[in-house]
């Protein structure tokens, strides 16, 4: 196989019938079960699994997507270790019941036949809201919305819905095609979906407020952060999703040396993707040590499993080239006893003839101008409910992510896409019967 | 090494494992191959003197979950191979294994020359026994055969009668469950003269529906039929029959011990509730010959880690303890005991008691997730141990609780 190929090659293939069967037959079925706890948009797993092993596969799916509508996606890109089989229960005296694929393997059976799972709603109701972004927030709460009747805009900037599912994961982890079948599936339950606009260019933010019961900031996070050291431009160094990108579309070529900078979870999907584009060597160079970075033990797991190499405690200090991308000019750094870093004084050079940038993104500063809302550094402060404090203005998924922790996950994103609906409905609900007009349609389910 | 031969009614085997007359034990070809398995005796698949047709499908299976054939069932007639053939079969197999039991089953019209002609016949074929299937639920009762003999004791006395003042090898008869009470089979037997009796034959059963065709499975043609139950679902009913026939003064002769059998703690089961030797039919059904081998090693080395001589010294071993429900004692309590160490946490026997029994498991603190026992509601009922994933919880008798354990307040449960 070629690197493109191998590249587009899914790491956990469905289950077959056969595998599903025993594997959900290990399920417990257990009295307040822990996954389920362990599960941001708390899917009923046990139940789901009870229903693979009666044979109602398409029922499975709907308990999974009544729970969490990028069900798919989140069975194939969720950090299911540190989350619900991380306390599977059989993980104390075995293993843990492998929840992500039979997440998988049910909710395939509603990608692949085109199955219609929700009625469109018979009681539509007046309120209209406009999502900023079609990633896994917007589309969460677009669904949420829909369901309850409500009339939806999504403005999108990119062509397809789905956001970093479908142009940033690795295609290995997650296909565009699965991204974008799941968000049409969210779409087709009667969103108004406008693709190629960009809020504050083609509409204006004040349009919005005035005619929307209520708009949501899901617009995730900007282009990839730049080192802003020497030779930044040359041929060959680029940011991590520009590159990510391009596989996801098929069109990335991997060079023979590469050099990643960063360690957080996008530094490792750049890195495997290298590999499986057929770098001979693919290097890691992070400023911090192994114990500062940001990535999860399983990704960093992976990558050392698909031959990635690790440099710690090295500084890029310029790149070096004749055109093209040659050297990555590198300086040691150690913790002097205070606990600040500093650059040694001897310098490395890494032979490289492509650099991926990962070294986080920029924030959307223009939207956080454009509708005034509070923020810390940029992440958009809000409340449980996703408010942001500003009237009719809330925000969900990556651009409320402060930086810290390691939350800034797809199936996080879709809970407060889900809990942002949730209270722009009922605000929009307790506004319209505080302006005297009669509540039409019922509240949202409480 | 134990001893593992046996002797039934004068029908001597190197082990207790026999196979039951079935599908398994057609052919001379596949008796043979059972035979350098290891299998210390065969039923022949039962003959008769006038042919059968069978139909296509036969077999109707029970699956649970990823569990196959938990239960099976069939309604496949008996021998449909001329008897003849079967006969020239039966010469050669006990020619090339004279040291294994070769017993042939016989099902035949209810006429008493008949039945005669073809003792006579299988003897001289030189089988070491004969059994009488008075149990075939399905196909031949509509012409006075099996389950209809089975079920009406005199008809089981007549008939063995016949056959015993013809036979000059033991006789067993083999009873059928589908009876309301099998001791009166079992006596009907012995008064008729059979050297031994085996049970049980299968259950009366439908083993499911086609959801889509609204058809009884196995379907033959669109339509379907009720047929014989047995594989390891139906042990508890064997067992249950086995031991009602060995608590029989009346039922003074030897069994042998049929139904689910599928491992050598099952035979041992069997043995230790009074029968002398096993038969295994579904077993082999789903696993091949082979099986033999840990049904024998497993035996033998139960025997030898229990300082026992050989199977005969644990034959009926638990008769003494199985005793009427008013024998018990009522005063006697047992309490569930969780071990913490091995507990997993999954909260099944918490919520088994909530719902199902009396509200004597407490979940215990949210992280570790370990239940305690209300030991003044707790009732010692087992529910919470079977539904245990992990085999965690043991249920100890109150007099070895006393000190150990605190007892806990009722109101404190939630």
């Amino acid at each position: 196989m070629t690197g493109a190929e191998t590249v587009q090659v899914p790491l956990s293939p469905t289950m077959s019938d056969v595998e599903a069967m025993a594997e959900a037959a290990r399920c417990l079925f257990c009295e307040d079960p822990p996954c389920v706890r362990a599960c941001p948009t708390g899917i009923d797993i046990p139940l789901f699994i009870r229903k693979i092993v009666s044979g109602n596969r398409v029922g499975a799916a709907k308990t999974i997507f009544d729970a969490n509508p990028l069900g798919a996606s989140c069975a194939r890109v969720c950090p299911t270790d540190e989350l619900c089989e991380g306390a599977c229960v059989w993980g104390k005296s075995s293993r843990p019941v492998e929840i992500g694929r039979l997440q998988q393997y049910a909710t395939d059976a509603v990608l692949e036949r085109d199955v219609a799972l929700y009625d469109p709603p018979s009681q539509p109701i007046p309120h209209r809201f406009a999502i900023i972004g079609a990633g896994p927030a917007g589309l969460a709460a677009a669904r949420e919305l829909a369901l309850a009747g409500a009339q939806i805009t999504i403005y999108e900037r990119e062509h397809s819905p789905g956001g970093l599912n479908t142009y940033g994961i690795p295609p290995f982890r997650l296909s565009a095609d699965v991204a974008v079948a799941e968000a049409e599936m969210i779409l087709s339950l009667g969103v108004h979906f406008e693709r190629g606009v960009e809020v504050g260019t083609h509409v204006r933010p004040e349009e919005l407020l005035d005619s929307y019961d209520g708009v949501l900031l899901a617009c995730g996070l900007d282009a990839g952060r730049r080192l802003g050291i020497e030779g930044e431009d040359l041929e060959g160094v680029m940011d991590a999703l520009t590159f990510l990108r391009m596989a996801k579309e098929g069109r990335a070529r991997a060079g023979r040396e590469v050099v990643v900078i960063g360690a957080g979870n996008t530094a490792m999907d750049a890195a495997t993707t290298a590999r499986r584009l057929g770098a001979e060597r693919v290097t890691i160079v992070y400023r911090r040590s192994e114990q500062d970075m940001m990535a999860y033990r399983f990704e960093y797991a992976f990558a050392k499993s698909e031959g990635v190499q690790f440099r710690w405690r090295l500084m890029p200090v310029g790149f070096v080239g004749d055109g093209a991308v040659q050297v990555v000019r590198c300086r040691q750094t150690e913790a002097d006893p205070s606990g600040a870093w500093r650059l040694a004084e001897r310098e490395e050079r890494l032979p490289a003839d492509q650099v991926i940038v990962a070294i986080g993104q920029a924030r959307r500063w223009d939207l956080l101008d454009a509708f005034q809302v509070p923020h810390r550094d940029g992440a958009v402060t809000v409340d449980e409910q996703g408010r942001t404090g500003r009237p009719k203005v809330y925000a969900a998924g990556d651009c409320v992510w402060s930086g810290k922790g390691a939350e800034a996950t797809v199936v996080v994103a879709v809970e407060q896409g889900k809990r942002a609906a949730r209270a722009m409905l009922n605000d929009a609900l307790s506004r319209r019967v505080e302006n005297g007009v009669a509540a039409e349609g019922s509240a949202w389910p409480t | 090494m134990a001893d593992l031969t046996v002797e039934i009614a004068g029908i001597r085997s190197p082990n207790p494992f026999w196979l039951a007359s079935a599908p398994p034990t057609n052919t001379g070809f596949q008796v043979e191959r059972a035979f350098e398995a290891g299998w210390g005796g065969a039923v022949w698949k039962t003959l008769t003197d006038r042919p059968v047709r069978n139909v296509s499908s036969r077999f109707g299976a029970l699956h649970i979950a990823d569990k196959r054939m938990v239960g099976f069932n069939n309604i496949e007639l008996i021998s449909d191979r001329p008897f003849e053939d079967n006969l020239a079969e039966i010469r050669q197999v006990k020619r090339r294994f004279p040291d294994r039991a070769v017993v042939a089953s016989l099902m035949i019209e209810p006429d008493k020359k008949q039945w005669q002609e073809a003792v006579r016949k299988v003897e001289d074929a030189g089988v070491d026994g004969i059994e009488l299937n008075f149990g075939c639920p399905h196909g031949m009762v509509e012409r006075g055969m099996g389950a209809a003999v089975g079920q009406h004791p005199d008809l089981i006395q007549r008939q063995t009668a016949w056959v015993k003042s013809a036979a000059t090898v033991p006789v067993i008869a083999k009873l059928t469950p589908n009876v309301t009470d099998i001791r009166a089979s079992a006596r009907a037997a012995v008064a008729g003269g059979a050297d031994a009796i085996s049970l049980i034959n299968t259950i009366n059963s439908i083993i499911g529906v086609d959801l889509k065709a609204h058809v009884p499975r196995p379907t033959v043609a669109g339509l379907g039929t009720h047929g014989g139950y047995c594989g390891p679902a139906v042990k508890p009913i064997a067992l249950y029959m086995v031991a009602e026939c060995a608590k029989d003064d009346a039922v003074c002769v030897p069994i042998s011990g049929i139904g689910g059998i599928a491992t050598w703690q099952d035979a041992v089961e069997f043995l230790l509730l009074g029968a002398s030797s096993v038969q295994v039919c579904t077993a082999v059904m789903q696993h091949g010959f082979r099986i033999i081998e840990d049904l024998v090693d497993g035996l033998n080395r139960f025997l030898d880690e229990s300082g026992v001589g050989g199977v005969r010294d644990i034959v009926g071993k638990a008769l003494p303890n199985y005793v009427p429900f008013g024998s018990l004692d009522l005063d006697h309590r047992v309490v569930a005991s969780i071990d913490a160490e091995r507990c997993i946490g999954c909260y099944k026997c918490y919520i088994a008691c909530l719902d199902s029994a009396h509200q004597a498991i407490a979940p215990g603190d949210a992280e570790a997730r370990v239940p305690s026992v209300l030991v003044d509601r707790c009732v010692g009922c087992n529910l919470c141990e079977a539904v245990c994933p992990v085999a965690c919880i043991e249920m100890i008798p109150m007099t070895e609780l006393v000190g150990q354990c605190q007892v806990s307040s009722v109101t404190a449960h939630p």
